[in-house]
């Protein structure tokens, strides 16, 4: 049934049904809400998860690594300075192969401070071993935290998970969701099942010992290589939800009337919405031009991602965040994917919407507009005031 | 009361820490960490912070823990065990598990004064279900012997050398017993590796209540306090017959003196033995901080004694 509700509240309702057995977050703007609804649902009675209301993020992934490594399903969320805080612990999640799913509520870095959406959260977390969901719209942030269950716990995978959903944009505004029922989500998640858990303690397991060189290189090579897995399982998570659910999840990105483009935009999170309404006038007018949205955006699609754009004469990698000293990181990953193929497009870096600066349709009009005209490889500024 | 004898028998009847972990020869460590999990008979799960305890003990592929074992990282092991616990109470709930399992960290005074005092704080603050076991020798052995907020005034670590300018650390130890005793928590105390017998009636005294508990161990490392090998038990004592290192416990806000030296001895006869207060007995102003230093312990012992009064309600 459709429901109006605001990216929040979808995500807490997929916790919600999903009812993991222990959630540790701590509250920062504009994630705060996740943790209030989840608060409430326990406080209710409707939901019979451990809540550990820690004092600080480094403490809620520490617990949520405790948590995971003793045996249950753990989830938690977060934004911005509070990513920055667990950072460490977020390597340490992934180290451990454990499968924690978050919600990154995304948000710019201080300094200075500034509550509203980029995605310097998420490039700071990008190397650090965790699988990244981006969603362009408050269902998808729904429908990405269910699958991300199925994806995270694959025996194969067994990976952190991060499910991005722009600040604001996504997270404080009402939009139409349509949720699952309780029982096929609970049925589509399933049992958890927990690998050398802390807690049977008739086979004592150690977890994190510490690894000298003759070791530590082989262990994390075998973590890439749960890395390397996830795809596969995307896909068929994916392609078992999309029959579940009846929406069109198919791949690693969102390709739009990008077939016969010519110019196209490849971008990640809410500013996607925007950009197809520009690919829809644009069409309107003759022009052929394109979108690629990213969901899968680690580990990065490139095969497909070739495949996807090989054809386009122009492209526009658009980043929300800076990479301080070199393009986009984006952008390096597009391009990178190119870099051994004769058929490839020109490209251009864009930086856009840094700390909640509105992204508008006129400025992806202005994109597509001098994309003919650009410098091959140059970084531009969308939207700034130079 | 756990004696030589049951703490024997445990010993033999289930090692839970093995023999072949590579803390130095002489580490008051493993003896702290032995007698704790001895003085346990419901199974339990423990946590390690990074530190000598968890380098020398865990070396992939190999392992000295024959308990369930966890290590995450330096400042979080009081948020780790809290996660354990957080999940054993929803498996519990949910059925999955049916045995009662305890929850234990060893941490040292770095991973537990310093870095992790915020997580441990909030752990103490959320009440959850766990003991946890300072091993505090002081500094940051395991990289090198720098300071922590354990560190006695006067002593030279690498972060606080003694110098021409500067006798050592300029500042006196933080009290991280009575920080947690604010805390409100059911039990807190003091031991050391001195006492163990003493420390296993703690540990078995501290398991009888459910909520956080935390005793702080003196632990004797003769490799960063610069005295001999042997000297783990000598060393920890004279902390204790100096009133340096008092004794006590506080049960549910009630404190306790242990054991009451019938001749507190002068604070030298502890700092002599130690290369790392050297320097204060050849200066005049040296000497004048060993005064200073028996000062505090004096002013720290009755103040003690009166808590002990006044809570006893004598
Ligand atoms: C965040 C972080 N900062 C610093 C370190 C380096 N480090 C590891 S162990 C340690 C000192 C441990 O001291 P303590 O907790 O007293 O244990 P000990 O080795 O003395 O038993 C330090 C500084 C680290 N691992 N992580
Ligand atoms: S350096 Fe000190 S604390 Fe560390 S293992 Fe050696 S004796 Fe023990
Ligand atoms: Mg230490």
């Amino acid at each position: 049934m459709k429901k109006t509700m605001t990216g929040h509240k979808a995500v807490a309702e997929a916790m919600r049904q999903i009812e993991p057995d222990v959630v540790a977050v701590y509250p920062i703007t504009p994630q705060s809400e996740i943790a209030e609804y989840y608060a409430q649902y326990v406080a209710d009675g409707i939901v019979h998860t451990e809540l550990v209301p820690v004092e600080s993020e480094h403490s809620a992934m520490s617990a949520c690594v405790g948590a995971a490594a003793a045996g249950a399903r753990v989830m938690t969320a977060t934004a911005s300075q509070g990513l920055a805080l667990l950072i460490e612990v977020l390597y340490i999640a992934a180290g451990l192969r454990l499968p924690i799913v978050m919600a990154l509520v995304n948000r710019a870095l201080s300094a200075p401070i500034n509550i509203h959406c980029d995605h310097a959260d998420a490039y700071l977390a990008r190397d650090a071993g965790a699988i990244q969901i981006f969603a362009e719209s408050a269902q998808e942030a729904y429908d990405y935290m269910i699958m991300a269950q199925r994806i995270a716990e694959n025996e194969r995978v067994r990976l952190p998970l991060i499910v991005n959903l722009d600040g604001f944009t996504l997270s404080h505004s009402v939009q139409v969701v349509e949720p699952l029922p309780d029982e096929e989500v609970k049925q589509f998640v399933g049992e958890f099942k927990p690998v050398y858990p802390l807690l049977d303690v008739e086979n004592p397991a150690t977890w994190g010992p510490f690894a000298m060189p003759d070791y530590y290189f082989e262990l994390k090579r075998a973590q890439q290589a749960g890395m390397e897995t996830v795809p596969e399982v995307f896909l068929k998570v994916q392609e078992e939800y999309a029959k579940l659910s009846g929406r069109p999840y198919k791949g690693f990105f969102e390709g739009y009337k990008l077939e016969d483009a010519e110019r196209a935009i490849v971008i990640m999170g809410s500013t996607a919405g925007t950009a197809k309404v520009v690919v829809d006038e644009l069409r309107k007018k003759g022009e052929k031009v394109g979108l690629l949205k990213v969901w899968l955006w680690r580990p990065f699609p490139k095969e497909e991602i070739v495949k996807a754009l090989s054809h386009v004469a122009k492209v526009a990698v658009l980043d929300r965040a800076l990479s301080f000293g070199n393009m986009g990181a984006l952008y390096l990953d597009v391009t990178s994917a190119f870099v051994h193929r004769e058929e490839r497009p020109t490209f251009v870096n864009y930086i856009y919407g840094l700390g909640g600066r509105d992204t508008t349709t006129e400025h992806i009009e202005q994109v597509f507009a001098e994309l003919d005209a650009a410098r091959p490889g140059e970084l531009r500024y969308l939207g700034l005031r130079e | 009361m756990p004696n030589v004898k049951v703490l024997a028998k445990r010993q033999e009847a289930q090692v839970r820490f093995t023999a072949g972990h590579s803390l130095c020869a002489g580490c008051a460590e493993s003896m702290i960490v032995r007698t704790v999990l001895n003085s346990i008979e419901a199974p339990v799960v423990v946590a390690s912070p990074t530190g000598c305890l968890e380098v020398s003990t865990s070396r992939y592929p190999t392992s000295a823990w024959n308990v369930p074992w966890i290590h995450s990282a330096f400042e979080n092991a009081a948020a780790t065990i809290a996660g354990v616990e957080a999940a054993y109470r929803a498996l519990v709930r949910k059925g999955k598990i049916k045995k009662k399992i305890r929850f234990v960290v060893f941490g040292g005074d770095g991973g537990t004064y310093d870095i992790g005092l915020q997580a441990l704080s909030g752990a103490l603050e959320r009440g959850h279900d766990f003991l946890y076991v300072v091993l505090n020798n002081e500094a940051y052995m395991n990289t090198g012997v720098q300071r922590s907020s354990a560190t006695p005034r006067g002593a030279s670590a690498t972060t606080s050398p003694a110098g021409k300018a500067i006798p050592g650390k300029p500042q006196d130890r933080k009290n991280l017993t009575e920080i947690v005793a604010a805390h409100g928590v059911p039990y807190v105390a003091q031991a050391s590796v001195s006492n163990l017998i003493d420390l296993a009636n703690k540990v078995e005294r501290a398991m009888s209540y459910q909520g956080p508990k935390l005793i702080n161990v003196l632990s004797t490392c003769f490799l960063g306090w610069r005295t001999r090998r042997d000297s783990a038990v000598t060393m920890a004592k004279l902390a204790v017959d100096t009133c340096y290192w008092p004794l006590y416990e506080v049960v549910e806000g009630v404190y306790k003196v242990n054991y009451k030296p019938k001749e507190k001895l002068p604070i030298e006869e502890w700092l002599k033995p130690q290369g790392r207060f050297r320097h204060l007995f050849k200066s005049e102003e040296g000497k004048k901080l060993i005064a200073e230093l028996q000062a505090a312990v004096d002013r720290h012992w009755e103040e003690l004694l009166r808590k002990e009064r006044c809570t006893q309600g004598e």
